[in-house]
């Protein structure tokens, strides 16, 4: 469902650019609404949740499907946790519709997809290694691959119809479009803003986001 | 027929884990209609290695599994083939219950009123199993549920699909990997029947071998193909 939001970037208490191709981590308290803005349109935003306080406690892309019976995430979509609580609810999205299916990609999982000597090639699975080892915020945490579980990729379209054929069709984010999510919980928020050359879930071209955070 | 080595009833409700040996075959067989089999796979000699349900199901463009199929790892390998299958469809996207779920679905029976008739959920059943391994809620990913079946529509409107396994059903899963196999037999989560009555299974093991170049899961799409090479390179000698 297309909603817009009435929050102000010069209110924002926190807005920062995340380059193409790169990590992003930081801290959204409970309460706060974080916006997510796909600047320059179809760029995949590979995006994971844990309760900051709890950090066993993380999104779960299964629960979340189950409980609301829906396979897309938009606005009203609950964002659910491994425990079964609500982490976060999406209040605001101009694209209309949001994957949890398609997780991220990786090095290893390249050379499946697309061929053995497509390995060494930036992926969003080493983003979130990089980052879980190089920002501040997570120096406490002692993360590692245990802890990257399947994860929401926001502007991305990854379709399944009734046969159940599963297919990565083109986006239809555009240039501007943005969905905002409000913290049910303090969460450590991990994204990768999605490197991917080999497939159309970034127009084959990866763009700067946009991440904005108001009290 | 090959030799058995082993055979074992796992009631419904109940949970079980185990290794399976690459070039040995699983085959599951519902042995009361309505079964459901929430699994895990983790690589035996690296349990970080996991069973990965978005690269399952991107590699080979499906949102569920059946003959020709194989459980991907997050490493780019191949944990298990389905090399029979009588079902059709197993569910890949809706992972297991909780303890909260099942009582406020079927009520509370717990080993005061109950004893071994108690309701166990699918999460607390897998973390009972991953705890003798070491592994615990950090390691608890997104399953495979075999027998169950869940249909979405153009809206991503899931619908649960009742009578998808009959008595007697079976799906085989002939191992690529050394794999640590996590099982829970509780009720699909999407399962709309009032009353809890999972379906007891079997688990049979057969010796199978290499495999045959003419394979069907090998041979299903270009993307499997390179997961079995992946895999051969790693136990490569």
């Amino acid at each position: 469902m297309l909603t817009i939001s009435h929050f102000k970037p010069e209110n924002a208490v926190i807005d920062e650019i995340c380059p193409a191709g790169e990590p992003w981590m930081g801290m959204v308290k409970k309460g706060q609404t974080f916006r997510i803005l796909d600047l320059e349109g179809n760029q995949a935003v590979d995006t994971l949740f844990y309760n900051a306080d709890n950090l066993e406690e993380r999104y779960s892309a299964v629960d979340t499907i189950q409980r609301q019976s829906r396979l897309y995430l938009t606005t009203g979509s609950v964002l659910f946790s491994s425990e079964g609580n609500a982490m976060a609810t999406i209040t605001a999205d101009t694209c209309g519709r949001h994957d949890t299916l398609g997780g991220a990609c990786a090095a290893e999982s390249n050379t499946v997809r697309y061929a053995l000597d497509k390995k060494y090639m930036h992926s969003c699975r080493d983003n979130f290694m990089h980052a879980i080892n190089h920002c501040d915020c997570a120096h406490h945490l002692n993360m590692t691959k245990r802890d990257i579980t399947a994860n929401i990729n926001f502007f991305m379209n990854v379709p399944v119809t009734s046969e159940g054929e599963l297919s990565f069709a083109d986006g239809i984010s555009a240039p501007g479009k943005y969905v905002e999510i409000q913290a049910e919980m303090n969460l450590m928020v991990l994204i990768s803003n999605c490197p991917q050359l080999n497939n159309p879930c970034n127009a084959y071209n990866p763009t700067p986001i946009q991440m904005l955070v108001w009290d | 027929m090959q030799d058995i080595l082993w055979e074992e009833l796992i009631p419904g409700g109940n949970h079980w884990s185990g290794v399976l040996r690459r070039g040995n075959t699983l085959r599951l067989t519902d042995l009361e209609s309505g079964a459901n089999v929430s699994a895990l796979f983790y690589n035996k000699e690296e349990k970080l290695e996991r069973y990965n349900m978005p690269d399952t199901l991107k590699a080979q463009q499906t949102a569920f599994l059946t003959l020709g199929n194989v459980c991907y790892s997050d490493m780019g390998r191949i944990f298990c083939s389905v090399t029979a299958d009588t079902v059709g469809w197993h569910d890949t996207i809706c992972g297991v219950s909780d303890a909260m779920y099942i009582q406020k679905k079927y009520g509370k029976a717990n080993f005061q009123t109950h004893r071994n008739g108690m309701l166990r959920s699918g999460k607390d059943g897998l973390l009972i199993e991953l705890g003798k391994w070491g592994l615990g809620k950090r390691d608890l990913g997104p399953t495979v549920n075999f027998f169950s079946k869940v249909t979405a529509d153009d809206y991503g409107l899931l619908t649960y699909q009742p009578g998808n396994s009959k008595t007697g059903d079976i799906v085989d899963l002939r191992f690529e990997m050394d794999t640590l196999v996590v099982i829970s037999t509780s009720p699909h989560p999407l399962d709309p029947k009032k009353e809890y009555k999972p379906a007891a299974i079997k688990l049979t093991v057969k010796k199978t071998g290499d495999v045959p170049a003419d394979d069907v899961c090998r041979n299903h799409c270009s993307q499997n193909e390179r997961g079995f090479i992946n895999t051969e390179r790693y136990y490569a000698r």
